[in-house]
């Protein structure tokens, strides 16, 4: 009943690099990134050329020209202030992965360990997992208001899950003849914890935290379209309700990037803390 | 002298009192003495890993007492080293080898200096001399298992338990390993326990053969093996009481 997200070695577009596919897979290191980000990235440039050349001479309020949206969007976001939007947003989220993040682990950690709890508390841990998070948002503002606190906490609330659940499921499934082989080196229960429990479990953990990064970051906006004031979601939707239709594209396409940005610093991150587990198992699949 | 294991009647029996209980040791004693490099052989499925397991303290008996050093086991004491057949799980492949060999000197207090020492002194006697900063998965099998021969050593223990440690490696490597154990025994001073099903390992190696019978175990036989030291593959191999030996054991282990 436990959730179970494996590493998600393959995400585009920042997998660890596996030698090449199709016609990348001949030419040398630097020209197959390209020709891999060439072929990756075809659809996306012919349909926002699409967008370009059909919504050139639209006079449709409802559906502007992109040129005009880009424009728009320099103006707004690079020039003006309108980013300013973006600092409460991130600090919100932020804080509240963060929060998520070690939340997880650490219960996780503990529920691994206290086996009673774990049978104890898993059909609630299941409930609490399934429940759509935007559906708890009035709930939390009656507890926590409608302050940073109550962002914060919607965000660490619904990501907190998929670490949670990822963390005990991985710590369970570290192989026994590890834990006896921290026994033979006579690692403490902590140092087994520390420097086997926890590092086997690690990719599974980081999957974990993956998903809850995509969790935090819808969220993050949630939070803002409901008795707010600022933030890229309040931009957005304030943007949408004064008929300024332009500049709520130019809020979802800043978000879009935000998003990208976010995923790939993750992945970078993953790549590093993760280099033993993808190195071994690459070596396992050439064998 | 007393000695450095002592098995007294052992039995271990897994899921006790259930339907599907199994015996897998029903009556073993034995003793190993300081120096002793002693095999266990016996056929598949006739308890070696459980009773390894026992020794090392990993396991309690269900009744019967195994003694380190005098003391009963109750966990793991802090001078045994242990082998596992399995090493893509014993060496941690986040660790490079360095640190995987360092884990168990920084639990027990060693200082940086001395552990760096150690390190570069248990790698050059497993002839591994460079691989410090790579990483388990990076290394062959044999390379691998070396290496997880070096990390027990490194403690300097002063018993060795290995259980089928060179069953996971082709031949022509499993014969440098075992050359390579019957060296570190010598340099390191140390008692050895190695749990085998090959015959001939157990008689090339050993000082002693305890022979367990097929499930659920006891010791058939104890065999002095009279074979000259230090030994080689070659000439060992082809001793006359070197084939006389393996035939008698032989018989030993298949005949129920």
């Amino acid at each position: 009943m436990w959730a179970r997200t494996r590493p998600a070695a393959r995400a585009w577009p920042l997998a660890p690099a596996r030698r090449g596919r199709g016609a990348a897979r001949r030419l040398p290191g630097p020209l197959a990134t390209a020709a891999r980000a060439v072929l990756g990235l075809w659809l996306m440039v012919v349909l926002v050329a699409l967008w370009w050349v059909l919504s050139r001479d639209s006079t449709s309020p409802y559906f502007p020209p992109l040129r005009a949206i880009v424009d728009r969007l320099v103006d707004l976001w690079i020039v003006g202030s309108a980013k300013a939007e973006l600092v409460p947003s991130l600090e919100h989220f932020a804080v509240g992965y963060a929060l998520a993040g070690v939340l997880g682990i650490v219960t996780g950690a503990v529920l691994w360990r206290l086996r009673w709890l774990r049978e104890a508390t898993s059909p609630m841990l299941y409930f609490c997992y399934v429940l759509p998070s935007a559906a708890t948002l009035p709930a939390l503002i009656t507890i926590f208001g409608i302050g940073d606190t109550m962002k914060i906490m919607v965000i660490a609330l619904a990501a907190v899950w998929p670490t949670l659940l990822n963390t005990v499921d991985g710590m369970k499934g570290v192989d026994p003849l590890k834990l006896d082989t921290a026994s033979v080196l006579h690692l403490s229960q902590a140092q087994t914890l520390r420097w086997v429990v926890l590092p086997a479990a690690l990719p599974q953990i980081v999957a974990g935290l993956r998903s809850s990064l995509q969790i935090a970051i819808i969220l993050m906006v949630v939070s803002e379209l409901v008795a707010s004031t600022t933030g890229i979601g309040f931009f957005i939707l304030n943007a949408q309700q004064s008929f300024a239709i332009i500049d709520m594209w130019t809020g979802i396409i800043v978000l879009a990037f935000v998003g990208t940005a976010l995923n790939v610093i993750f992945v970078l991150i993953e790549r590093r803390v993760l280099a033993w587990y993808y190195g071994a198992r690459a070596t396992q699949e050439a064998a | 002298m007393e000695p450095i294991v002592s098995v007294r009647k052992l039995r271990k029996v897994y899921v006790l009192g259930k339907s599907d209980e199994r015996v897998a040791l029903e009556d073993v004693s034995f003793d190993v003495h300081k120096g002793d490099f002693v095999c266990v052989v016996g056929p598949s499925g006739a308890g070696k890993t459980t009773l390894l397991r026992c020794i090392s303290g990993l396991m309690p008996p269900t009744s019967g007492d195994a003694y380190f050093e005098g003391q009963e086991l109750t966990s793991v004491p802090d001078r045994i080293g242990v082998v596992f057949q399995d090493y893509s799980q014993s060496l941690y492949p986040w660790l490079s080898i360095s640190r995987n060999i360092a884990l168990p000197l920084k639990v027990r207090g060693v200082d940086k200096a001395t552990r760096q020492a150690r390190i570069e002194e248990v790698l050059h006697s497993v002839g591994l001399p460079d691989v410090g900063k790579r990483y388990p998965w990076q290394l062959s099998g044999g390379m691998q298992q070396r290496v997880a021969i070096a990390r027990a050593l490194a403690y300097q223990p002063d018993l060795l338990l290995l259980d089928e440690p060179f069953a996971s490696v082709d031949a022509p490597t499993r014969f440098g390993l075992e050359d390579l154990i019957l060296r570190v025994r010598t340099e390191f001073d140390v008692t050895v326990v190695l749990v085998t099903h090959d015959i001939d390992e157990a008689v090339y190696l050993a000082d002693r053969v305890v022979v367990l019978s097929g499930s659920p175990s006891v010791v058939r036989e104890i065999v002095d093996v009279p074979l000259p030291q230090p030994r080689s593959q070659a000439t060992t191999r082809s001793d006359e009481r070197f084939v006389q030996l393996r035939q008698s054991l032989l018989g030993l282990v298949t005949v129920q």
